[in-house]
């Protein structure tokens, strides 16, 4: 994050957290009105929330794009789901981040590339936490399942974000975050 | 329209298949095959079938929902369901150890057992709701 020199630059960040947060959680809301299920498998979704993520991460940095994953969470999960929900989608956002920024930081790889990875990593975030909790290691059947649904999920929303990116990253709109 | 896919992404992506298809192997071919079938309803059994012999057995599930299970060459799978999703006829044919179908709205669990150590286990149960978040 760029330092903080003034009151300006605070009110700046605490807008552009404020607007993707909110655009995150009605995206997240969105989806869980698509009814789509790809392998007959509970919880493989498209994962449109992570275009926020992704916008954030590339427009702003990894620390706008952690505390929009984290709000987003505990708002959607507090909203219509339960304490597992928030735990479930914690654990997915963070490892994914992680690894999105990982990838973002050697230079090597473009936004649909990193996306995918981190759909991926999404996902098993999730399993890793449903294993814990339902205590059954068989679920790491569905890690192939897993994978493959992550990276085409991914792609899809990787080129998503890639397209708004560069449609809004010369509108001024990333003056203050860099 | 600019390529948002570049050479590396490419290369990335595959080796991310690449990785989860040797895991696949890795684990299927690790896996002993089952010689029974363990279905649950509501999280209580009722009932174990031998994988041996072929035959369909009709599920009466949780609220008055069922499926029907059907067993052929060592395999079982979901040949019918009263759920609108149909999903679990979609989750294919199961015969390893440890391998299940699941049928969330009429609470129905089919759980490929086998060997010495099988049975219930108590784990796996009693929370796949959590899944669905």
């Amino acid at each position: 994050m760029m330092p903080l020199q003034n009151n300006r630059d605070v009110t700046h960040k605490i807008a552009y957290i404020s607007v993707m947060t909110a655009l995150a959680a009605v995206t997240g809301y969105l989806e869980q009105l698509i009814p789509v299920n790809f392998f007959g498998i509970p919880g493989v979704k498209l994962g449109l929330a992570n275009i926020v993520s992704l916008i954030a991460l590339y427009i702003f940095d990894a620390g706008y794009a952690f505390i929009i994953m984290l709000l987003r969470v505990i708002l959607i999960g507090a909203m219509f789901g339960n304490m597992y929900a928030i735990l479930f989608g914690l654990a997915g956002g963070t490892l994914s981040i992680l690894v999105m920024t990982a990838l973002k930081r050697t230079g090597l790889f473009g936004i649909a590339g990193i996306s995918a990875a981190g759909g991926v990593c999404h996902n098993l975030g999730q399993l890793m936490i449903a294993v814990f909790t339902l205590d059954s290691l068989n679920l790491i059947y569905y890690v192939p399942l897993l994978a493959v649904s992550g990276t085409v999920c991914g792609l899809v929303t990787g080129i998503t974000a890639g397209v708004v990116c560069d449609r809004i990253g010369g509108t001024g709109f990333n003056e203050s975050g860099g | 329209m600019r390529n948002y896919i570049k050479r590396n992404d490419i290369i990335l992506i595959s080796a991310i298949l690449l990785i989860s298809l040797v895991f696949t192997v890795i684990l299927y071919k690790g896996m002993r095959n089952g010689d029974r079938i363990t279905v649950y309803v509501d999280n209580k059994t009722v009932g174990e079938y031998p994988l041996e012999s072929d035959g369909t057995i009709v599920i009466e599930g949780y609220n008055g929902g069922h499926n029907t299970l059907s067993v052929e060459n060592g395999y079982a799978f979901m040949s019918d369901a009263s759920c609108p999703d149909k999903l679990c006829m979609h989750q294919g044919r199961i015969s390893g150890e440890g391998q299940l179908i699941v049928c969330l709205p009429n609470r129905v669990i089919i759980k490929v057992t086998g060997g010495k150590d099988s049975g219930p286990e108590g784990r796996g149960e009693g929370g796949y709701d959590a899944i669905t978040e």
